[in-house]
């Protein structure tokens, strides 16, 4: 096993794997023609977790041995039943499903919770399991949270739980990430939450509103694994970085493309080293001047590389959703998957970017991918850096 | 006693074959239907129990008013269908 990258998406779950020759490609499908929101590999017990989105049924949850892939569905987690009385209502004051409508995150418990999972869903509701699965029990303590009903929907109608973090040193710490809604911390288990994300700020509200943590639109939350006081946002208006675990945040501005994107990811063991993927702004989505490129950070964001032997040369206009970008265990593996169905894998921490065309001539749309913890990688590519840039074309900020 | 029938595009997910059952409502018949047959309920109610936005169901041929409660009345020898509707792509 290893060397293998799940990729999820609108057409099935795609796992890619490294033929003799080193080319990447298509080793196994499953789900086709069924939309993967979302995939998870346990390395706890080698089972792999999928998501899927089938529109007119519902959010359904699939679960197997990783090599035996007996896939069977599990349950889905379901919101209780809502209160008569319950005066809990969406941005356009309509009433707020208690419904199910997508798996948009899946992370596993900490290394000794041999079982647990947490699930963040659209319309927010975060759920934990202690049975890998087989039962679901949503995180009250978040849900009943009083600030709960401020949030809105970002990337999606309604609000949507898409970053889960949990802390090595002690899996009953958890951070999470809302669109929109800020980042929240439990100590606990889930049993009490507080709000973070003193630092950060919006352009879509009012200017009394721009600095309340609660109206930030995180569109993803990363946490370094070695150092987990060390979190790292891309934000709907730019970068922020924390080192408090989560409790403030520092404006991170000089990106040399933009600092306008969806997706980031934090190497395992250098707090200091993280990976955005930059478009023009939130009214253009799509690559600075066609050119789409990975920019990377060594220094905490002082400086960044601007990454993109093996990416296309000339027009491209790839998007990265927040799922779309991951990086694995070591830090040297990193896979992106775009909205227009393309993947791209580096061994080298972004140096060079390796494009399978087996699964992209099959016209996929990536929505999410993962790296399984690979057992055997190769040892990491000794290349030169692209050249650091040092202009300042900011993005746009709205 | 009505009978329950199921959209061929639902058996790829999940094995739901014609069903009779007794009841007078449409949720007396897919209540009695979905007591044998657990996994299939959650492909067609939502977790308020209302029927998905997606879904559609015909008592007779006549597409049923109460999406929320799923109190149209059903007659004992009443045909319910139960589809997907083109709403949902």
């Amino acid at each position: 096993m290893g060397k293998r990258v799940l990729v999820a998406t609108r057409k099935g779950l795609f796992t890619l794997a490294k033929n003799g020759a080193g080319a990447w490609g298509v080793e196994t499908i499953d789900f086709l023609a069924d939309n993967v929101s979302m995939v998870l590999h346990d390395a706890r017990d080698g089972s792999l977790y999928a998501a899927l989105d089938h529109g007119h049924f519902g959010a359904k949850l699939h679960r197997c041995n990783e090599a035996k892939r007996d896939w069977q569905e599990i349950a889905a987690p379901a919101y209780p039943e809502k209160p008569e009385d319950c005066q809990d209502m969406d941005m356009w004051g309509k009433p707020l499903p208690w419904s199910l409508i997508r798996i948009w995150a899946l992370e596993t418990g900490g290394a000794d919770e041999a079982g647990r999972l947490w699930c963040g869903t659209i319309p927010g509701g975060l759920f934990r399991s202690d049975d890998h699965g087989a039962s679901w029990e949503l995180v009250r303590g978040l849900w009943d949270h009083p600030l709960r009903p401020k949030w809105m929907g970002g990337g999606a109608d309604l609000p949507g739980l898409h970053s889960i973090a949990v802390d090595p040193r002690d899996p009953r710490t958890v951070r999470v990430g809302v669109s929109t809604g800020g980042t929240w911390l439990t100590k606990d288990g889930g049993a009490s939450w507080n709000l973070g994300g003193k630092g950060m700020w919006a352009l879509y509200v009012p200017p009394e509103l721009m600095h309340d943590p609660i109206a930030q639109d995180v569109h993803r939350l990363v946490q370094c694994r070695a150092a987990p006081d060390a979190l790292w946002v891309q934000h709907h208006n730019g970068i922020f970085r924390s080192k408090d675990g989560g409790q403030s945040w520092v404006d991170v501005k000089d990106n040399p493309v933009s600092t306008f994107g969806f997706a980031v990811a934090v190497h395992p063991a250098e707090p200091d080293t993280a990976w955005f993927i930059p478009g023009i702004s939130d009214q253009k989505r799509v690559p600075v001047d066609g050119r789409f490129v990975v920019t990377r950070t060594r220094d905490g964001g002082k400086s960044f590389d601007v990454l993109s032997r093996g990416l296309p040369e000339g027009q491209a206009y790839d998007l990265i959703y927040r799922h779309g970008f991951e990086v694995d265990t070591t830090g040297d593996r990193l896979v992106i998957g775009s909205t227009t169905g393309n993947v791209w894998v580096s061994e080298n921490q972004g140096d060079d970017w390796q494009w399978p065309r087996a699964i992209c001539r099959r016209s996929t749309v990536p929505v999410s991918s993962k790296i399984e913890p690979p057992a055997n990688l190769t040892g990491r590519c000794q290349t030169s850096q692209s050249p650091i840039r040092k202009s300042s074309a900011r993005s746009r900020r709205m | 006693m009505p009978r329950v029938v199921f959209a061929p595009v639902l058996q790829r997910h999940v094995e739901c074959p014609p069903v009779d059952v007794p009841g007078s409502t449409v949720r007396d018949v897919l209540d009695a239907a979905f007591a044998t047959n657990e996994r299939a309920r959650g492909y067609v109610l939502d977790d308020q129990a209302a029927l998905r936005k997606h879904m559609l169901i015909f008592i007779d041929g006549e597409r049923i008013a109460d999406r929320v409660q799923l109190s149209d009345a059903v007659k004992p020898n009443s045909q319910i269908y139960v589809m997907q509707s083109l709403s949902g792509g």
